[in-house]
């Protein structure tokens, strides 16, 4: 049941499963960094169908991602509108020239060929790390996830706490379900019949005792915790860590040389943007 | 001379939170290899002696300690919480909650991966204990997919993976059916003897935890000591009871029966008590008990007819469901976890919709109301009132389903001040909640729950994680007010003392059907089901078949009527 988050791990064996969570932490991370900060567009075509080569590689069917994907694409739909809405001119002030489709650049709406290969950078830098995100998500088991953040240097207090998280969702839900019901059944109508006040205030309700139950949960925990020794040292051990493989290493290896083109990339285009318009 | 493995000395504390000592005075030594059961009824103390004996007190809770409290060698107030978890294993009451890992095998690691031990160390520990304690088809489960009583042993694991001298537990059978905690029992009795460990049991059910072959039996009663002895002594004088405990009820029907347990031998179990006389005097006994039929009227309220339902399309988890109901019913609905029990009482308030069936109420068929509509004939009450109070003092917990209802503020006030008078609460309608006890805090669900003029109450075990007098105290308040308002009463619930005591039918659930449908005390007396139901053997069972009683459950019956008539 805790594995039926809205994206979850899928046991499956494939090169991407085989991978240890860091590595492929480590991958999305240093990928999405400089995936942001250059315009290259040969870049990031190049990433982005890196990333859609290895998402078809772990086997994560389409089904299981479709509500995560329908609301990224909206959402980086909604992104792309209002970053043009709000200056359609900013390609031409980039790239120094003005290739006109529409109007002139003195009018403020307007559209040329820089807005237009602009807004397609900034379209593959929401999109290319979408693929990676989603392979970390769904090829790691839920249990490394903590163990991968702790070896990448994030101190384990807080990774603890995301497998802590992970843990305690399904029963907080669980703690939902049963004080919406119990609220219900004492006439506050919080399905769709009634309007939004109503609902809103039978929402207050469910939420106070929740926030009264999950507390109470967190102090129990928290002594549970103690009770082992959890906080003691400086380092811990993870029982469900993966040691690097060569696999790690490969992949490590590539991550580097993907970095490091990027880089280069900037000498090349004498800084961030690569620009086919001179 | 052995060393005690745990020395009180003159021990009192108080928590900085409170007005008084919480313990006084205390002097008690644990030696190396005893089975110590601390019992008392809620408030005397004994959870916080447990919490010293961690070490969660001084650390966690702050306070004034005066006195000593060396576990194994170390004074509790001067060594830390990590030093202290070396020496005593901790099993919490809510085993749920100390389950911090994502599966069994990373929780019973948890402990090591802090000592900062090495993977292939933690695999193997794993692998041992998890053998020991019959986890390993386990170990990749998540605590969502288990058991209460395999969690309680994923708990165990996780502490006795450090190979602590000490277990100790707190209330382990709070939150286990009674056939879990029966085999829980026996399972601690067996690792003590196995590994040599010393075991620390809090709880307050003592005939369960006799299961345990326990050596010691220490009462507190307000924060002192009343009584340590071994539980033979101990069960032989008649004062548990006093103690706001509850005593074994192979012993009370004994008593009932004119034998003095005195004159007994092995009277730590139902199944070894001995004196010659016991056979005849239950014999006679029992044929001078009368039992009495009230003759009721049977007016059926509510009727379910072949009521299906699954989720999705999955199996049936209701399959063709029959029962009826009547006016001024007390019914107990029992059941293993997952048997349907949650799903029947969700059908019945209109959470689900029945794939197939009827459900009638006063004859009118229910499958056009609304839960809003329904939850003016049916109320129902969750197990924990934490999760029910969503207002700060009493009067406006009560009002508000009312104020929902749109009547005049006089009407409301009328009503509300009615149903506080009939609850104990009117005194208190302006208390906040959060300065009520548990049970009190029950009373202001069931009072906001009674204001809407129900029909019929559903309770999920009303009673759980309760000691004797706050037992007796919530029952005898509900059969009080229902008596009065001529309710209907629907209670979901492992408890056999309730069953047995409060109420008059047993419905026993399987597989989504009625498999009993009987007096408590046929149920209770039924090999078959109590395995199905994973109830347990009560010990009034035990002592009819040993001394050959003609009729188990006529026993049973009348034993339990004239507990009610001595009430």
């Amino acid at each position: 049941m805790s594995k039926n988050l809205f994206v979850g791990y899928n046991e499956r064996d494939t090169f991407m499963h085989r991978l240890s969570g860091s590595t492929k932490l480590i991958g999305f991370v240093s990928l999405s960094i400089i995936g942001m900060v250059t315009f290259d567009t040969r870049f990031l075509l190049g990433i982005f169908l890196f990333s859609i080569i290895l998402f078809w590689k772990s086997q994560i069917k389409l089904s299981e991602i479709s509500f995560i994907l329908k609301v990224i694409i909206a959402f980086a739909a909604f992104n792309i509108f209002l970053v043009y809405v709000f200056s359609p001119g900013y390609g031409i002030s980039i790239y120094g020239s003005h290739h006109m489709i529409l109007g002139n650049p003195n009018q403020f709406f307007n559209l040329s060929w820089e807005e237009l290969l602009y807004l397609f950078n900034v379209l593959l830098k929401y999109t290319f790390a979408v693929p990676l995100a989603l392979i970390f998500l769904l090829t790691t088991e839920p249990s490394e996830f903590a163990a991968s953040l702790n070896k990448i240097g994030v101190s384990y207090r807080i990774s603890y706490s995301v497998e802590i998280t992970l843990r305690y969702i399904p029963d907080v839900q669980r703690d939902y379900r049963t004080i919406s019901l119990a609220q219900q059944a004492r006439g506050y109508e919080i399905s769709k019949k009634a309007n939004l006040i109503t609902r809103a205030k039978g929402a207050v309700q469910i939420i106070l005792p929740l926030i009264f139950t999950s507390l109470d949960r967190i102090e129990t925990v928290s002594q549970a915790m103690s009770l082992r020794r959890f906080g003691r040292h400086n380092k811990r051990t993870w029982y469900m860590a993966r040691r690097f493989e060569m696999a790690d290493y490969l992949a490590f290896f590539v991550i580097f040389l993907i970095v490091i083109v990027g880089v280069l990339l900037f000498k090349v285009n004498n800084g961030r943007f690569w620009n086919p318009f001179n | 001379m052995v060393e005690p493995l745990i020395s009180f000395k003159d021990f009192s504390f108080k928590y900085d939170s409170q007005a008084e000592d919480t313990l006084k005075h205390i002097n008690l030594d644990i030696y190396p290899g005893e089975k110590v059961l601390i019992a008392g009824a809620s408030g005397s103390g004994k959870s916080t002696l447990g919490r010293v004996i961690n070490g969660l007190i001084p650390h966690a809770y702050p306070g004034t300690i005066s006195g000593s409290c060396v576990v194994n060698g170390k004074e509790v107030a001067d060594s830390s919480l990590f030093d202290l978890s070396f020496d005593v294993g901790t099993v919490l009451q809510d085993s749920d909650s100390q389950f911090v890992g994502l599966t069994v095998a990373e929780d019973m690691a948890f402990s090591l991966e802090n000592d900062q031990v090495s993977q292939a160390e933690m695999k193997s520990a794993v692998s041992k204990w998890a053998k020991t304690l019959q986890l390993n088809e386990l170990l990749k489960n998540s605590p969502q997919e288990i058991s209460g009583g395999q969690k309680q042993r994923v708990a165990m694991g996780g502490v006795l993976i450090d190979e602590s001298q000490v277990l100790l537990f707190d209330e382990p059978l709070a939150s286990l059916d009674p056939a879990a905690g029966l085999a829980s029992m026996k399972l601690i009795d067996e690792l003590a003897t196995k590994q040599s460990l010393t075991v620390v049991l809090i709880e307050h059910r003592i005939e369960e935890v006799l299961h345990a072959n326990i050596d010691r039996l220490v009462v507190l009663r307000d924060g002192e000591i009343v009584a340590n002895d071994s539980p033979n002594k101990i069960l032989e004088s008649e004062e548990l009871v006093g103690l706001g405990l509850r005593e074994p009820l192979y012993l009370s029907v004994l008593r009932r029966a004119g034998i003095a347990i005195t004159d007994c031998r092995q009277i730590g179990h139902a199944e070894t008590i001995t004196n010659p006389a016991i056979a005849e005097s239950l014999k006679s006994w029992t044929k001078g008990a009368k039992l009495t039929y009230a003759d009721k009227k049977m007016t059926s309220l509510l009727e379910l007819r072949d009521i299906k339902f699954a989720y999705g399309a999955g199996k049936n988890v209701i399959d063709g469901l029959n029962l009826i109901v009547h006016q001024g019913e007390i019914i107990s609905l029992v059941g293993q976890n997952g048997t349907g029990k949650s799903t029947l009482s969700n059908l019945i308030t209109g959470f689900l919709t029945p794939d197939s069936g009827k459900i009638l109420f006063a004859g009118e068929d229910m499958a056009d109301l609304s839960v809003k509509e329904r939850s003016e004939k049916i109320g129902y009450i969750l197990q924990d009132p934490n999760q029910m109070i969503s207002k700060t003092t009493v009067f406006e917990e009560v009002s508000s389903g009312l104020v929902l209802r749109e009547i005049s503020n006089e009407e409301i006030q009328t009503q509300v001040n009615e149903v506080l008078k009939i609850c104990g609460l009117y005194e208190m309608r302006h208390w906040p909640i959060s300065a009520l006890s548990f049970g009190q805090k029950k009373r202001v669900t069931i009072a906001a729950i009674l204001v809407l003029d129900p029909k019929m109450l559903i309770l999920d075990e009303p009673t759980a994680g309760q000691d004797f007098r706050h037992y007796t105290e919530i029952m005898s308040f509900l059969e009080k007010v229902c008596a009065e308002k001529d309710l209907t009463v629907i209670l979901i619930t492992h408890d056999m003392h309730l069953m047995l005591e409060y109420t008059t039918r047993t419905i026993v659930l399987d597989a989504g059907h009625v498999i009993m449908d009987d007096t408590p005390a046929k149920v209770l007396t039924s090999d078959n089901i109590l395995q199905r139901a994973s109830l347990a053997k009560t010990s009034l069972y035990t002592l009819a078949s040993r001394f050959g009683l003609p009729s188990a459950d006529d026993f049973v019956a009348k034993f339990i009527e004239s507990e009610r008539r001595m009430r």
